[in-house]
């Protein structure tokens, strides 16, 4: 296990079963907030739904039962008094479908800082909108579209809008769930890129099934399977060294 | 070792290691071949050892395209990978190894008096190491055994006390008999072949200590 100075996000024997089945099986792990974590393992192995637990989007499925603990800068995420549309503002996340809202690419930015208030009046919210699509990179190829509508761009500048809406309602942490497996190569190289520029702004954590994505983006990377995080550590150890037999065994392509 | 889910991969890796284990052999040999032209005066021998290094260019060329192709195909991963880049390593230190060994062979010729010469015992003994460490760490290789890895570099040493005594012993020849200086300086420059191909089979090693564990081994 790797020990950071002071990790963002902190789970411990993180547990969520859909009824009888146990999905994610006591995962206990530290999400820096300086690097970009990546969460790989065969289709399955509960990366998706333990990344999902990191802002409780698991809540909106009624089977999904969760156990354990999870805190955001020291503060238990999953306490009665939480503020769920407020945390999952702090934990953004981008789908592996680009889904921008059926608004234009200035509405899809905008609505986040306008319902969490975080603009007053029209100027601030048009800085805060194009500040977001600088940093998705997305500004100079929609600046003079803005009030066409989010799906009219291609997938990969889809998923950038989403990746800009994220961001502008100020999140700490950004969940990505396979954000690139729609977009063809091109599309998904300026993700990454964008990705390693957003590096040390937020936190990162990605699941990916690109074991080379998962290699180019990350500093961590946390292998999963049947439901337990087998090993964590550094991306450079897990791929050219791993500890464990069954890393190995799935990152050189022997699994199963 | 499990295999791969393609197994064209595995297919690939075991066709590098049987070139990698190919090399060896014949580097092996002609390290055998050149030394016993030089002790008996055999510049036939020595003329196929020159000649049969081309062989050795050749594979070390296949070695190159495979592991790059295995490479750009398969994006290999940890213990693949390690091997992969160790395969390409070695397939040039082993073709290195043969060029020491045809440079044996090309001061056949230059070496004259040889029964006179007392360091041509010595010579022989010496490059029975730098040959069996070449065989050992090649062996090391196929099996992946990090220890017999570390034994062979343990054994460099020895290389390094038969240059050290052979070069001394051929200096006070060249002073003591003036005569033999062009044949003693000729003898001077296989011991320091043969101490290369020690130095050589030691970086093999390390790459073999490398595919195998991910570290390279301690106190180099």
């Amino acid at each position: 296990m790797v020990t950071e100075t002071q990790p963002k996000m902190r789970t411990r024997d993180v547990t969520v079963s859909y009824g009888d089945k146990v999905a994610v099986d006591s995962v206990s792990i530290d999400i820096p907030s300086e690097y970009v974590t990546s969460f790989i393992g065969p289709s399955g192995c509960g990366k998706s739904t333990f990344l999902r637990a990191l802002n409780r989007m698991n809540d909106t499925i009624p089977t999904a039962r969760f156990q354990g603990h999870i805190e955001l800068d020291g503060e238990d995420i999953y306490r009665s008094k939480m503020d769920v549309v407020q945390l999952r503002a702090r934990v953004g996340m981008v789908f592996q479908k680009p889904n921008p809202f059926p608004k234009s690419i200035f509405e899809n930015v905008a609505y986040g800082p306008r319902i969490h208030g975080l603009a007053e009046g029209k100027a601030e919210l048009d800085t805060i909108v194009e500040k977001s699509l600088r940093r998705a990179g997305l500004w100079d190829e929609v600046k003079d579209r803005l009030a066409d509508s989010g799906t009219t761009l291609s997938g990969g500048q889809q998923q950038r809008l989403c990746i800009a809406r994220a961001i502008a309602v100020q999140p700490e942490v950004i969940l990505m769930d396979e954000p690139c497996s729609a977009l063809d190569p091109i599309a998904t190289a300026k993700i990454e890129e964008l990705i390693d520029e957003l590096r040390g702004r937020y936190a990162i954590v990605i699941v990916t099934h690109s074991m080379q994505q998962a290699a180019r983006v990350s500093q961590r990377t946390a292998f999963f399977h049947l439901g337990k995080m087998v090993e964590y550590g550094h991306t450079s150890d897990i791929f050219t060294n791993p500890r464990e037999v069954r890393t190995k065994d799935y990152i050189t392509g022997r699994y199963g | 070792m499990q295999e791969h889910t393609v197994k064209a991969f595995d297919e690939d890796i075991t066709r590098l290691r049987g070139l990698i284990a190919e090399m060896g052999g014949l580097a092996e040999v002609a390290i055998e071949e050149a030394m016993r032209a030089l002790v008996s005066g055999d510049e036939d021998l020595a003329a196929s050892v020159v000649e049969r290094d081309k062989k050795l260019d050749v594979l070390e060329a296949e070695v190159d395209a495979l592991a790059i192709r295995i490479i750009a195909l398969r994006a290999p991963m940890a213990d693949d990978l390690r091997e992969i880049i160790a395969a390409l390593k070695i397939g040039g230190v082993v073709e290195r190894i043969g060029d020491y060994a045809k440079n044996i062979a090309k001061r056949v010729g230059s070496i004259e008096g040889r029964k006179r010469f007392e360091p041509l015992t010595l010579i022989p003994a010496m490059a029975d190491v730098a040959a069996e460490m070449v065989h050992d760490v090649l062996t090391a290789f196929a099996a992946r055994d990090p220890v017999l890895a570390r034994e062979v570099i343990e054994r460099d040493e020895k290389v390094d006390a038969f240059y050290d005594s052979i070069f001394r012993n051929l200096v006070s020849y060249m002073v003591e008999n003036p005569a033999t200086i062009s044949s003693a300086a000729q003898l001077l420059f296989v011991a320091r072949n043969l101490e290369r191909i020690g130095d050589h089979a030691t970086n093999v090693a390390e790459m073999v200590h490398f595919a195998a564990l991910g570290t390279l081994p301690p106190d180099r």
